[in-house]
């Protein structure tokens, strides 16, 4: 596995997109540091570019790669080569390289400026939102043939994820306001894993005491060790989950 | 060595094998001849596991492909339309295909790299190459590791006659070794010196599949060619490619 995962993580690290990438994060990572007063507030602001732009790289980096890769997709096939063995092979190279640019830029400036819980848990889903929506991208490229279509796909799945989900929960929750909604928000959450990140990420800061009574379910829920297993479980499912879907479609794919 | 039971492949509207079955044993050097569309290629890719068919089975050496990807091992196959890697370079490329099938250096083929003049480009990236230059990388890739099945889609299309000729001349060399191998091309006269069998698709179906001396003998010719257009004039008063498409047309 790792020898044709050397390949494709080679020929990312020519096209240079990820190095220029890398040092998008580090200089805004620094510069956050530099600028806030506070640790944390400069946290709170990193975090909100994280949750934005990460997911967006990740989806648009891995879906044009994906295509570019037709060719070398379509050679492998040739070899003796199983097609699980190359689909995983080219998620392998593209997270692992999509994560090296994000614990450079973000995780090394964290950890020296604010080795702290927060710092870690924004780490942490920085981490697993890059391996989600590389895997969320996966499922798209694999399913649309058509590359305008593929990347347009990838960017109504940011759009829903990052921006049309928190429109959705707040209609439900003002439409629903008389009854009790603690237990179907912590569930909502679950079902978009930006969102999951941002309150993982918000209950180690101090913020959270403004959020009130569903701020305090929250803090009881994700402060003990079973909402620490509850994120780290629900982002492993959204990693693994398109990941399958796209592995099956590829299975049966005509290439 | 390849057993073909009952294909049928289907994209959207057009049928693009219609229940072939048939059967290559080693040493044969097999024609497969059709017009464009026909479904050569298609039946080439199904081989390979690249296309999946919709029902049907195909066997190498008596096992089942279902999915299957290590008989690949022993295939080599030569794409219609080689397209590689932009960013990698000539000598990258084979050596990265050495490194996936993990063959002794004993059992490469270098021949036809040698006898191309590959070796000064090595250091050219793919994307700079000319569309015959590409062909001969398609062709040296093929006989690199020295399979016993060698699938050819097109060879000669696009080759100068130099390297045509080249090509040819390994084909023979491979043949002579008692090697199964299967050649699409349009160029019949290329085929009259290699073939030992022709098979004949039209819109799918298999039309025919024959020794070329029983065809020889059949149409009274000895170019393939004008058997083949003897054939089909034979089944059909207006039998030839160029004739049948100017018809449907009207």
């Amino acid at each position: 596995m790792m020898k044709l995962s050397r390949y494709v993580l080679y020929d990312i690290l020519r096209s240079k997109i990820i190095i220029a990438y890398t040092l998008f994060l580090f200089i805004v990572s620094v510069s956050m540091f530099q600028m806030e007063e506070e640790n944390s507030k400069a946290m709170l602001s990193l975090m909100n570019i994280i949750l934005i732009v990460l997911p967006l790289v990740s989806l648009v980096f891995t879906t044009i790669h994906y295509y570019n890769s037709y060719e070398f997709i379509e050679l492998m096939l040739s070899q003796p080569l199983s097609r699980k063995r190359i689909l995983l092979s080219e998620y392998a190279g593209i997270s692992l390289s999509l994560l090296s640019s994000f614990l450079i830029g973000v995780g090394i400036p964290v950890v020296l400026y604010a080795a702290t819980e927060t710092g870690m848990a924004i780490i942490f889903t920085g981490s697993a939102l890059t391996m989600v929506f590389t895997s969320i991208a996966f499922l798209a490229s694999v399913s649309a043939r058509d590359k305008a279509k593929g990347i347009g796909f990838a960017l109504l799945l940011w759009f829903y994820f990052a921006l049309i989900y928190d429109g959705l929960v707040l209609l439900i929750l003002f439409t629903f306001s008389d009854y009790p909604l603690e237990k179907l928000t912590l569930v909502l959450s679950a079902l978009n894993p930006i969102d999951l990140g941002r309150i993982f990420i918000m209950l180690k800061m101090d913020v959270s005491a403004l959020m009130g009574y569903t701020g305090a379910l929250y803090k009881d829920f994700f402060g003990s060790s079973s909402g620490l297993l509850f994120t780290i479980g629900i982002m492993t499912v959204w990693a693994l989950l398109p990941l399958w879907v796209a592995l099956r479609k590829f299975k049966k794919k005509d290439l | 060595m390849i057993r073909i039971e009952h294909i049928n492949k289907r994209f959207k509207k057009l049928k693009a094998l219609n229940d072939i079955s048939v059967s290559f044993e080693k040493g044969q050097v097999i024609s497969l001849i059709g017009p464009n569309g026909s479904g050569k290629t298609t039946l080439i890719k199904s081989i390979l596991g690249m296309a999946k068919p919709d029902s049907g089975k195909i066997y190498f050496n008596n096992e089942c492909i279902n999915g299957g990807f290590n008989y690949r091992n022993e295939i080599g196959y030569m794409p219609q339309i080689g397209r590689y890697p932009d960013n990698m370079k000539i000598g990258q490329l084979f050596s990265m295909l050495k490194n996936i099938r993990n063959t002794m250096e004993e059992n490469i083929d270098n021949e036809l790299i040698r006898e191309f003049d590959l070796c000064p480009m090595f250091e050219k990236p793919m994307r700079t190459l000319s569309g015959g230059t590409r062909q001969k990388v398609s062709a040296a890739i093929a006989f690199l590791f020295n399979p016993p099945v060698l699938i050819l889609d097109e060879p000669t299309a696009g080759l100068d006659p130099l390297s045509s000729e080249i090509l040819k001349e390994k084909i023979i060399k491979e043949k002579q070794k008692g090697k199964l191998i299967l050649i699409t091309s349009h160029i019949l006269s290329d085929l009259d010196e290699l073939t030992t069998h022709v098979m004949y698709l039209q819109d799918g179906k298999m039309q025919f599949f024959k020794n070329i001396e029983t065809l020889r003998e059949d149409t009274g010719e000895i170019k393939l060619g004008k058997a083949i257009a003897r054939i089909m004039k034979g089944e059909d008063p207006t039998g030839n490619f160029i004739s049948e498409v100017l018809n449907k047309k009207i």
